[in-house]
C-alpha cells in the first residue's frame, strides 16, 4: 500500500519537473520570438513610411523626422570587422602559445587570466579607452599613420583620438577573450596523437601546429571568430563612449562613427517623436536580426569541428 | 663485434619524470629485417619504440639517456636535428590516425611536402608508389581527392603505413598496427610487413604472440621495463632461455 503511494507521489514530482522544465525550455525561444514580434511591431511606423530606403538613406535627422540607418550599419559593419582583423590573429596566437608552447604551469594561470578579461564590465573598457587608448592614438599612431600612409582615403583627416579606430581597437581588446578561449578548447579538443603523428612525419614545432592544429581545427576558428563579430556587433557602451558619435559615412578610420547600437544608447533616452522612437525599435530590430544570424552561424561551425567529427 | 649492425641501442634508459619506464635496454636490429617486441601492458613497449625515433622527449617531463646508432651515428649527439632524423625512421601508431583535414593524396604527400618537396609530378609519384607498397593504390586510386577519414579502418591504417613510407625512411617502428583492426585488414598489414622488409627495417610492437611468430624474424620479451630476452623468433617462441618469456608466452602471466 504504502509504496504504491509513494511511487504514485514519485511519477507525479517526475511530471511535475518534467513539465516545469519542458515549459521554461519552450520558453526561450518564445522569448525571442516575441522580442522579433514586439521591435517589428513598434517599428511599423517607420517601416510603413520610409520602407527600404530606411536601410539605404544616410540622414539621420529626429528634427527634420528623415531617418537612415545606412551610417549606423556602415559604422557597426566597420567597426566590428576592424576589431576582428586585429583580435583574430592575436586571439589564435594566444590559443596556440596556451595549448601547445606553454608548460601547464604557464598556461593554467595565462588561461585564466585571458577569461577573466572576458569579465571586466563594458564600461570599465570604455574608461580605459577615453583615458589611455584615445590620447595614445591621437599623440602617436595617429599621426605616424597619417605620415607614412596619409594619402590612402583611409587614414585621412586630423588625429581626434575618438573615433571609428578606436571603437574598433576596443572592441579587439573585448573580444579577444571570446576568440582565444574559444580557439584554445578546439585545440585541446584535438588528440595528441594528430601532433605526434606530425612530428613522426618530420614536422618543426611550428609545422605541426599548422598541419595538426590549425588545419584540423579550421572550422572551429571560424566559428570562434564568427562569435567574437557576434560580440563585436552588439558591443554597445565601450564603442559609445569611443566612436565619436557622428552618424556619418567617412572612408577614414580616423574620423567619428556611429553604430546602431550607440545610437540607440545615445538617443533612445530624449527620443521625443513618435517617428524618432520608431526609428530607433527598427534600429534595434536591425541589429537584432543581424546578431542573431551571425551568432547562429557561428555555433553551427563551433559545433561541426568539436561535436561533429567523431572522437579519434 | 656490434660495429657492423645497421640500427642499435646502448644502455638506453626513459623516464617519465620520475618513472624509470625503460631500464638500460641493449639491442641491435639487422637491416632488412622485422624485429618483434612483445611482453605484458605498461613494460615500457612503446616508450622504447619512441625513443627510437626521438618522439619519447616531446612528451612533457620525459627524458632518455643512453646511446641508439643509426649506422654508427647516435641519433642523441647534439648535432643530429630530430626533425631530419624522423623522416628517416618513420612511425606508425595503435590507432589509425589519417589528418581529417587532409584528402588521401594530401596525407600522404605531407611528409614530402614538409621536406620542402613541391614539384607535383615529383610528389604524384611517390604519393603513387607509397600506395603501392601500402597496398591500397587499388582501392583509392579513384577517391584521392576523398578526406583520408572517410575510408575503413583498415584503409586508414594503410594509408597511415603509406604516409609512412613517402619519405622513404630507412627504419619503420609500428606500434601495435593491427590492435584497432578486423582479422582481414589485420592479415592484409601482416602481409605487407613480409613484403616492406626488402625495402625497410622494421620493429612492430604487437600483443599477438601469433602475430610476432607470423612476421618477425627477431623477437624481444620486455618485462616492467627490462629487455628480458631477444633472439631468433623461431627460438624464442619454441626454446625460451628465460622461464619469464618461457611463463609469458605460454600464457601464464602478464
Ligand atoms: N605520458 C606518460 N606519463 C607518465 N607515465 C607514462 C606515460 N606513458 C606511459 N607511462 C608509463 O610508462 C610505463 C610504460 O608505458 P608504455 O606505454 O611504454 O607501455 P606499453 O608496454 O606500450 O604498454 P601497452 O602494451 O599497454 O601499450 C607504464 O608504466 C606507464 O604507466
Ligand atoms: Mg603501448
Amino acid at each position: 500500500m504504502i509504496r504504491s503511494k509513494s511511487h504514485k507521489d514519485i511519477h507525479f514530482a517526475d511530471r511535475f519537473f518534467a513539465g516545469t522544465l519542458q515549459a521554461i525550455a519552450w520558453g526561450v525561444p518564445l522569448l525571442l520570438v516575441f522580442i522579433a514580434i514586439f521591435l517589428t511591431w513598434k517599428s511599423l511606423p517607420t517601416i510603413r513610411l520610409f520602407g527600404f530606403s530606411f536601410l539605404t538613406s544616410q540622414t539621420w535627422d529626429p528634427v527634420q523626422d528623415q531617418f537612415g540607418a545606412l551610417p549606423v550599419v556602415y559604422g557597426t559593419l566597420v567597426s566590428s570587422f576592424l576589431a576582428v582583423l586585429l583580435a583574430a590573429p592575436i586571439s589564435i596566437g594566444v590559443a596556440l602559445f596556451l595549448t601547445e608552447l606553454a608548460p601547464s604551469w604557464l598556461a593554467r594561470p595565462v588561461g585564466f587570466l585571458v577569461e577573466m578579461l572576458a569579465a571586466i564590465p563594458s564600461v570599465v573598457y570604455g574608461l580605459w579607452g577615453i583615458f589611455v587608448l584615445a590620447p595614445l592614438l591621437r599623440t602617436t599612431v595617429q599621426p605616424a599613420l597619417a605620415k607614412s600612409l596619409g594619402h590612402f582615403p583611409l587614414f585621412e583627416g586630423p588625429p581626434l583620438g575618438v573615433g571609428m579606430m578606436a571603437a574598433g581597437v576596443i572592441l579587439a581588446i573585448m573580444i579577444i577573450p571570446t576568440i582565444a578561449t574559444l580557439s584554445r578548447e578546439v585545440f585541446l579538443a584535438i588528440p595528441a596523437i594528430q601532433r605526434e603523428n606530425a612530428l613522426a612525419l618530420g614536422a618543426t614545432r611550428w609545422e605541426m601546429m599548422q598541419i595538426a592544429v590549425l588545419k584540423t581545427a579550421r572550422s572551429g576558428i571560424l566559428g570562434a571568430i564568427i562569435l567574437g563579430l557576434g560580440r563585436a556587433l552588439g558591443e554597445t557602451m565601450a564603442v559609445t563612449m569611443l566612436i565619436g558619435n557622428r552618424a556619418e559615412i567617412s572612408a577614414s578610420l580616423l574620423a567619428p562613427g556611429q553604430t546602431m547600437s550607440s545610437l540607440l544608447a545615445n538617443e533612445y533616452a530624449e527620443a521625443s517623436g513618435e517617428l524618432h522612437l520608431s526609428a530607433l525599435l527598427e534600429v534595434g530590430l536591425l541589429l537584432f536580426l543581424v546578431t542573431f544570424i551571425i551568432n547562429a552561424l557561428a555555433r553551427l561551425f563551433v559545433w561541426r569541428s568539436t561535436l561533429g567529427k567523431s572522437p579519434r | 663485434m656490434e660495429i657492423s649492425s645497421f640500427f642499435s641501442t646502448r644502455d638506453l634508459n626513459a623516464w617519465f619524470g620520475k618513472t624509470l619506464a625503460v631500464r638500460a635496454v641493449n639491442m641491435s636490429f639487422a637491416e632488412n629485417t622485422v624485429s618483434a617486441i612483445i611482453g605484458p601492458s605498461g613494460c615500457g613497449k612503446s616508450t622504447f619504440l619512441r625513443c627510437l625515433n626521438r618522439l619519447h622527449e616531446e612528451v612533457p617531463g620525459a627524458r632518455v639517456n643512453g646511446t641508439v646508432l643509426l649506422e654508427n651515428k647516435n641519433i642523441y649527439s647534439k648535432d643530429v636535428d630530430p626533425v631530419e632524423l624522423r623522416r628517416q625512421i618513420g612511425m606508425v601508431f595503435q590507432k589509425p590516425n589519417p589528418f581529417p583535414a587532409f584528402s588521401v593524396f594530401d596525407n600522404v604527400a605531407v611528409g614530402l611536402k614538409l621536406a620542402g618537396i613541391r614539384k607535383s609530378t615529383i610528389l604524384k609519384d611517390a604519393v603513387e608508389r607509397s600506395l603501392r607498397m601500402a597496398a591500397l593504390w587499388d582501392e583509392v586510386k579513384d577517391k584521392l581527392n576523398d578526406a583520408g577519414t572517410s575510408l575503413s579502418g583498415g584503409q586508414q591504417q594503410r594509408l597511415c603505413i603509406a604516409r609512412a613510407l613517402a619519405v622513404e625512411p630507412r627504419v619503420l617502428l609500428m606500434d601495435e598496427p593491427t590492435s584497432a583492426l578486423d582479422p582481414i585488414s589485420t592479415a592484409k598489414i601482416e602481409e605487407l610487413v613480409s613484403e616492406l622488409k626488402k625495402a625497410v627495417t622494421i620493429i612492430i610492437v604487437t600483443h599477438n604472440m601469433q602475430q610476432a611468430a607470423r612476421i618477425s624474424d627477431q623477437t624481444a620479451f620486455f618485462l616492467l621495463g627490462d629487455l628480458i630476452e631477444y633472439g631468433a623468433t623461431s627460438q624464442l617462441f619454441t626454446a625460451p632461455k628465460d622461464n619469464r618469456t618461457e611463463r609469458y608466452i605460454t600464457g601464464r602471466f602478464g
